[in-house]
């Protein structure tokens, strides 16, 4: 079945205690290369035929209007999978 | 130090410094942009003799804007400290101009307590604006050298049939209980009020309360020349950057989303952390001073630090850890990222100090030093950007006397009363009468709250006493002798927009008796003073009036005002919202275990009604809900009265009389009567045609009245002869109205007879029917 796959993080420019803790438990476990973690989401919207630009273009509109905070929040990608 | 070498040489750089601002006099600078006035930016050249530099500039915005500054409400706020005598003072610790008040409880404990508001961030991320705000709220209490023991939220919202309404109440509710359950402190009480007038500026306002041993009381200043200045807790990312200003001060209309600055997302687990870090550092005495890092962020830390401390302060900016490598030195000072505090440490402690933090895993760094002169220095590198008087950032901003005007609504308003509409009352007619009854009790406002504090956590730490749905929150302090205090917030905006003197009496007189019909001595007042713009004289004159009236019944009662917050500019459109002063009072009581409870427990228990009814409907709860109406004069309030009510309720209590005691406010007896059903879910038979005979009213008044001084209170029938007589030695007019039972039912005579289970459904389906 085709998908669009929304991809969303936290804005860059904020906290992200999620991704803060899981670096700090990564560190404790000796990967002390990995300099930061950050954590988002990835949304999968199902479709039963074949993909379009207007669902592309309605995907990412839905992505930041209503899948992601955009206060906090930015969508990063809208990609396709068949 | 090493870290700061003279060098005053122009060097061209990124970054404006003082010397840069020394030789280019004429720079045009965004101060305009940044909120100043030019009035104000002309003051701070002639305060530094020449152009701030682009840091100085950010620094002074931001603590010259009203949030920080309370440069329009200062004037008024003064009459707190000035209208109190030495008894009122005797208990007081801390008083005004702190992070929050301190007051002496007793065997050598004494509690902190303070509310904030944290309206305009909650309107634009509810869910982080309202966890950030309780995560605010009790670093303020930390600071003092308390552990939190309690949070409590005051929140008003949009009309609740509007779309918009119910974003943001989930928003702000899962924030709250997200961040304060996280924290594991209980949240005992609070309000929730729906009115349209919040539609576009709901008011999200956080309390919390911490316990200390007398010895660990902290203050915020640094005075000793030498000692480090130590910034630790999380790293300093560009959250928030100019919210406090922008986001606080002015209104959403004028910045639109475009400009909206980036909010902050805050980290509970990081405070529970920094929490007992503190604490740990405290009980080491390893720190001379502390401060928060709230709004304004290290702008505000340093500058206030040195400043209450009479001292100056040397700070290197690079030595800030950083969450974005890229911040300018700006935005380093103006960023609001949460979690942080600022330590001032000797130097002899530093070890000891880093051993605390490390233990904890708390990141830190030593960012400057405490020096003897009157000057604040902050430096970039080898650049100097900041070389300021301390004084002039933290408490020497600009002081207006705004134009007040009365309102040209005011007298019309007053006069359109329930009587001159001759709005209907159903007297005659029983079934009308009964219905509504439960079409008050189940209205948005009057019903049960529980869908949102279910959602809080309101007994971790095991010390909780009473907590919503009763009058007051009570937590235990002393495990060993059961000490405890309790707390009760309340605002009537109705009330105030009618009579904004006598509405923030009457708030100040529900919350005395709120706390006082749990067994607990009132003792001290916060305040969270929610109105529209200050440039509105028509504003002005109602913030006046409510300070006026505030300061003048804390005299009238002898408790003190401890501290307080201001949130000017509440308002969308044009149209601010209903004047709203929260005020919270906070009581003792020896033994929790004496606690009344605020429901019917036992059949066969005499119901009585303290007080006097009067025929006061205007702003009522019944006039809104049935008639849509608000106009008229709030109901008188006896402050004196009130003071001899409270003291009966203690004496009564003392000698173990009341079984139960609840107060009269909204919605009269009606609503009384259903919660002490409902408590416990213990029936009763009421009557009110002896209320009707003593006091003169009709049936409408008996049961939707909202006159004050009045409590309803059960009694086991040993104790009613000394009940009563203790009421008549003392002057309180008393009142048998009813007797409680088994029934399952509540019948008031002549009226109505209903099941409980009838009225719960009523009462308790209306909240998550809306939002569920």
């Amino acid at each position: 079945m085709p998908k669009i796959i929304v991809e969303v993080m936290p804005k860059e420019v904020l906290l992200d205690p999620a991704g803060k803790s899981v670096n700090n438990a990564l560190h404790r476990k000796g990967h002390k290369d990995i300099t930061a973690v950050r954590i988002g989401k990835r949304i999968e919207l199902h479709f039963d035929r074949a993909v379009t630009d207007a669902d592309i273009a309605e995907a990412q509109q839905i992505g930041e209007s209503f899948l992601s905070n955009a206060v906090i929040e930015d969508v990063v990608s809208v990609t396709v999978q068949n | 130090m090493a870290l700061f070498k003279k060098k005053q040489k122009f060097v061209p750089s990124g970054v404006d410094t003082t010397a840069e601002a020394a030789v280019t006099p004429d720079k045009a600078q965004p101060f305009v942009e940044l909120g100043l006035k030019l009035e104000e930016y002309a003051r701070i050249r002639e305060i530094l003799g020449r152009r701030p530099t682009s840091s100085e500039l950010a620094m002074y915005s931001v603590m010259w804007s009203e949030h920080c500054s309370y440069k329009s409400s200062k004037i008024y706020l003064r009459q707190f400290g000035e209208k109190v005598t030495d008894e009122m003072k005797k208990d007081l610790m801390v008083g005004m101009g702190e992070n929050a008040g301190v007051v002496d409880i007793g065997e050598g404990w004494a509690v902190t307590f303070k509310v904030e508001s944290h309206n305009h961030p909650s309107y634009i991320e509810p869910f982080q604006g309202a966890a950030t705000g309780v995560g605010g709220i009790v670093r303020d209490i930390l600071t003092m050298g308390a552990r939190p023991i309690a949070v409590m939220d005051q929140l008003r919202f949009g009309a609740p049939n509007d779309p918009d309404t119910a974003r943001v109440v989930h928003g702000v509710v899962d924030g709250i209980s997200f961040y304060g359950n996280c924290l594991g402190l209980p949240n005992i009480g609070g309000e929730t009020v729906f009115d349209k007038v919040y539609q576009g500026n709901p008011l999200v306002n956080a309390l919390s309360v911490g316990a200390l041993r007398h010895e660990d009381l902290k203050l915020a200043k640094a005075s000793n020349p030498g000692d480090l200045v130590i910034l630790f807790g999380a790293r300093t990312g560009a959250d928030g950057i100019g919210g406090v200003s922008v986001l606080a001060s002015e209104t959403f209309d004028s910045t639109g989303p475009a400009k909206r600055p980036a909010v902050q997302v805050g980290d509970p687990f990081a405070e529970k952390v920094l929490i007992e870090c503190c604490l740990e550092l405290y009980h080491a005495q390893v720190v001379a001073g502390i401060q928060d890092l709230g709004g304004a962020g290290i702008s505000c830390a340093t500058s206030e630090l040195a400043s209450n401390g009479g001292a100056g302060m040397r700070v290197q900016l690079q030595k800030v850890l950083k969450r974005d490598e890229s911040l300018t030195p700006e935005e380093i000072l103006m960023s609001e990222s949460q979690e942080r505090m600022m330590g001032i440490v000797p130097k002899k402690d530093l070890k000891a100090f880093e051993a605390i933090v490390n233990k904890w895993e708390v990141e830190y760094s030593v960012i400057g030093e405490v020096i003897g002169e009157d000057r604040l220095y902050i430096n970039w590198g080898e650049e100097e950007i900041v070389n300021v008087p301390p004084r002039t950032v933290a408490h020497d901003g600009p002081v207006y006397e705004r134009p007040v005007a009365f309102p040209s609504y005011q007298d019309a308003l007053n006069n359109d009363t329930v009587h001159s509409r001759g709005l209907y009352r159903a007297n005659d007619n029983s079934s009308e009468l009964a219905a509504q009854l439960v079409q008050i009790v189940s209205s948005p406002n009057q019903a049960d709250k529980g869908w949102i504090t279910n959602q809080y956590d309101r007994y971790v730490g095991g010390n909780t006493a009473l907590a919503q749905p009763d009058d007051s929150g009570m937590v235990r302090v002393s495990e060993e002798t059961g000490l405890g205090i309790s707390i009760a917030t309340d605002a009537n905006g109705r009330y105030c927009y009618l009579d904004p003197y006598q509405g923030a009496r009457l708030a100040l007189a529900e919350a005395y008796r709120n706390v006082a019909v749990g067994g607990a001595k009132p003792m001290a007042v916060t305040n969270c003073l929610n109105f529209g713009s200050p440039e509105n004289p028509e504003v002005m004159w109602q913030f006046k009036q409510a300070t006026a009236g505030l300061a003048d019944g804390c005299l009238e009662l002898g408790i003190p005002v401890t501290g307080g917050n201001v949130s000017f500019y509440n308002q969308t459109g044009d149209v601010a919202i209903h004047p709203t002063p929260v005020v919270g009072v906070l009581g003792v009581i020896d033994n929790v275990a004496r606690r009344i409870p605020s429901g019917w427990q036992d059949e066969g228990h005499n119901i009585y009604l303290l007080g006097v009814t009067k025929d006061e409907l205007d702003g009522s709860v019944w006039s809104e809900v049935i008639h849509g109406h608000l106009g008229g004069r709030p109901p008188v309030v006896d402050l004196g009265f009130e003071k001899q009510l409270g003291d009966a309720l203690a004496a009564a209590s003392e000698q173990g009389l009341l079984a139960s005691a609840h107060d009269l406010s909204e919605a009269g007896l009606a609503q009384a009567l259903v919660e002490c059903t409902l408590r416990f879910n213990m029936g009763a038979r009421v009557w009110l045609n002896e209320i009707s005979e003593r006091d003169g009213v009709d049936r409408t008044c008996a049961l939707f009245s909202e006159s004050t001084g009045r409590v309803l209170v059960s009694v086991g029938r040993e104790d009613d002869v000394k009940f009563v007589g203790l009421c008549e030695a003392r002057g309180i007019p008393v009142l048998r109205i009813g007797v409680t039972d088994n029934s399952g039912q509540l019948e008031i005579q002549d009226i109505a007879t209903w099941q409980l289970s009838d009225l719960r459904g009523a009462h308790e389906a209306t909240l998550p029917e809306l939002f569920g």
